[in-house]
């Protein structure tokens, strides 16, 4: 199948829905049917359901492209999480309710959480699927929050390779607005982006951009049950860019980045929720360096190859 | 942007290669230790080079009908990967192999195919690059090395190169200079020439870096005569070439692995005490996946070279990304043994970080440094 002619529609259905206002409204908790049904509607939910289920029984690594656009407009609705979900679900034999559905790995807040009416922990073959009893962050205007009570960990390495998609799809919009402002924004009477100081912090921000999505591309690549070590460089090397991008980027922008009104926090404050969320780079370099000490005799490359 | 960047898989049949390759490098590294291994491309062995050359390993783009292997650059990522992680010492063939031979199988006649592509892939030729000068680092454009074309039609060349590494152990450099004009006309007017080191007129003086070692050298041009064919592509076109050259100067896995002996000494290290503490297992991990993901960038920027495009842009990005991590590791480790003052460290392993602290610097100095390349990105993004 063309991708592309995946993407486009998908595209296409996420600017109508998710557009900054119809964004902002969620999150100030707002109703989200009519967002969440045309997600339900589109039949984009079944992506990675297997065929003999109903779905369009794509790969994790087909349908990165479009989870990615899900990062890139800041959907403030668990959509990547639900067609994960789905896929686990209907691998067991389990019925999908309509709703959307969150993933919960740890004790921390989960994704999406405080916007889901289901919960999805277990393990990626024994998905346990519980109504959402949500606790709230507290945090402006998040989406977020605490499901207690349930045992997720199995799931944190697709969930992991999730988020890291999420991040590199806003990652590349925040580039894209980073550097259309420095070439718009003008100081000392020309853009700010011929200043050679701004110019190597933009740079800075790219190559992060390109680190995430290579990064994220290599925990696809393994699929829905996922080998821990792509999911480990996936989630480390996402979140890791994360934070830089986040901060050149508003340091480019000025004071005008960190207000409500301009849509540049509606990202950002995405990158750092998904860095923290299943595990930030710390915690998946511990993972990957237990594995890496397991193989103490193998020179890094060979390590490498194999991962 | 730079969605041509995506991960690339390396082919069947070069992947293939490595078994042999290994078995033909452990012979050649079993004796010498870590710390010099940690040269990495820097250690200059003479014999190995030509030992590469007689099995296959170098040219390996180059056509069968020149010597070569008729190969791809996904083939050198393999060879390269291998010699880099196992720290063989390569400086030998290295300049001429990675830049020289391409440059002069794109760029020069029938003759000088024939004359220099044979022994850069036996090893034979030993190449150096003759760019910057004592006024002319970053500002490439304001060499002022001249070569004069005489009626005979030969050249005479007379200036100074700098910091041009192996010069003192190479048979040719392939030197940028002013053929017409003057340093005020900037790119107009450079062309490169083959400059054969035995000539007269030529002095070379090693310079000695601050671990001891003489891997680079300035070098002395006084009425050299050169013949017509020394020019090697076209007159006036030198920066052009250059430009071209620098693409593959800066897009191989050697931009990512300078420090990835130390990094395995300091696994070995672990092991051997037992330290297995969730800081440690961070770190380790931490110095893993940034490599895991540099080096899918770095088959990424080969798979462009494969595809025929010069990647100077990409290049630019993996390179300044890869040195900042390979100047990273020896800060971090260098933390991480003396942070556990009452663990013993192996003299071996000390002098290996000492020497990679050490010479860290040059990573985002060489090929061109850190500030230029995030300039090269900038104008990428369309900032310039
Ligand atoms: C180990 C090693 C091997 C080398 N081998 C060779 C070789 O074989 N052949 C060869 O020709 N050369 C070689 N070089 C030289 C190398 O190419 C130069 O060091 C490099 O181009 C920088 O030039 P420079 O050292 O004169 O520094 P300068 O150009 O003087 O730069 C000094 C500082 O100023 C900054 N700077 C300069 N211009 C700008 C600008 N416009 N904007 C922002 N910052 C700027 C630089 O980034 C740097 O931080 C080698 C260097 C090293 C360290």
């Amino acid at each position: 199948m063309d991708m592309q002619e995946l993407i486009d529609p998908f595209a296409r259905l996420i600017e109508d829905l998710c557009t900054p206002a119809a964004v902002r409204a969620v999150e100030a908790g707002g109703d989200s049917s009519a967002m969440w049904n045309g997600f339900v509607e589109s039949g984009f939910l079944d992506a990675l359901v297997a065929e003999e289920a109903g779905g369009a029984g794509l790969s994790l690594a087909d349908a990165a492209p479009l989870i990615a656009l899900l990062g890139r407009h800041a959907v403030p609705l668990p959509v990547g999480d639900t067609m994960i979900a789905r896929a686990l679900l209907a691998a067991a034999g389990v019925e999908a309710p309509a709703g959307p559905i969150a993933i919960a790995t740890g004790a921390g807040p989960a994704p999406f959480a405080a916007v889901a009416s289901h919960i999805l922990s277990g393990s990626p073959e024994v998905p346990v699927l519980s109504e959402a009893r949500v606790e709230a962050t507290g945090v402006h205007h998040d989406v977020d929050g605490y499901a207690p009570g349930l045992d997720g960990k199995a799931l944190r390495a697709v969930a992991a390779m999730l988020r890291a998609i999420l991040i590199s799809g806003a990652a590349e919009r925040v580039m894209e607005m980073t550097v259309a402002y420095a070439n718009e924004r003008s100081q000392f009477g020309k853009p700010i982006g011929k200043q050679q100081a701004v110019q190597q912090q933009l740079s800075v921000l790219a190559e992060q951009a390109v680190a995430a999505r290579i990064a994220a591309a290599i925990g696809a690549r393994s699929g829905l049950t996922p080998r821990l070590a792509d999911a480990a460089i996936a989630k480390h090397g996402a979140s890791l860019a994360a934070a830089q991008i986040a901060a050149i980027a508003h340091a480019v922008h000025g004071a005008i980045g960190i207000s409500e009104e301009y849509d540049l926090q509606l990202l950002t404050r995405r990158l750092h929720g998904w860095r923290l969320a299943d595990g930030s780079e710390g915690y998946w370099a511990g993972v990957l360096g237990g594995l890496r000490m397991d193989e103490a005799g193998k020179p890094t490359a060979d390590f490498l190859r194999a991962a | 942007m730079f969605e041509t960047l995506t991960l690339s898989t390396l082919p069947p049949e070069d992947e293939a290669i490595r078994p042999a390759l290994r078995a033909l490098i452990a012979e050649a590294i079993s004796e010498l230790p870590v710390d010099r291994r940690a040269r990495s491309w820097q250690g200059f062995d003479a014999s190995f080079s030509r030992k590469l050359g007689q099995a296959g390993y170098l040219g390996l783009s180059i056509p069968k009908s020149y010597g070569g292997a008729d190969r791809s650059p996904f083939t050198r990522f393999v060879v390269v990967e291998e010699l880099l992680s196992a720290g063989a010492p390569v400086a030998a063939h290295w300049i001429a192999d990675r830049q020289s031979g391409p440059l002069i199988r794109h760029f020069g006649t029938e003759e000088q195919r024939q004359f220099y592509l044979p022994r850069i892939c036996k090893g034979e030729a030993l190449f150096c690059i003759g760019m910057s000068e004592p006024g002319s680092g970053s500002d490439l454009a304001s060499v002022r090395t001249r070569a004069d074309r005489q009626e005979d039609g030969s050249w005479l060349l007379n200036g100074q190169k700098i910091w041009t590494t192996n010069a003192m152990h190479s048979d040719y450099m392939i030197a940028l200079v002013r053929t017409s004009g003057t340093s005020a006309d900037r790119q107009q007017g450079l062309s490169q020439l083959i400059v054969d080191l035995k000539l007269p007129g030529i002095t070379i003086r090693p310079i000695v870096d601050l671990t001891g070692d003489a891997h680079f050298a300035e070098v002395f041009f006084e009425d050299v005569r050169l013949a017509p064919d020394a020019l090697i592509g076209a007159e006036g076109q030198g920066w052009k070439q250059v430009t071209a050259e620098l693409a593959f100067e800066r897009s191989g896995p050697e931009r990512i692995y300078s420090s990835v002996v130390l990094i395995d000494a300091w696994v070995r290290h672990l092991e051997a005490v037992g330290r297995k503490d969730s800081a440690t297992m961070r770190l380790a991990g931490s110095l893993t996946a940034q490599l895991a993901v540099l080096r899918e960038m770095s088959l990424a920027v080969t798979a462009r070279l494969v595809a025929g495009e010069s990647p100077v842009v990409e290049a630019s990005l993996m390179k300044d990304l890869g040195t900042g991590f390979e100047q990273a590791v020896p800060q971090l480790i260098g933390d991480d043994l003396a942070a556990n003052p009452d663990e013993p460290v192996d003299a071996e392993l000390y002098r290996t970080l000492l020497y990679v602290t050490h010479i860290a610097p040059s990573f985002s100095l060489r090929g061109g440094t850190r500030e230029i390349l995030r300039g090269i990105i900038a104008r990428g993004l369309g900032l310039r």
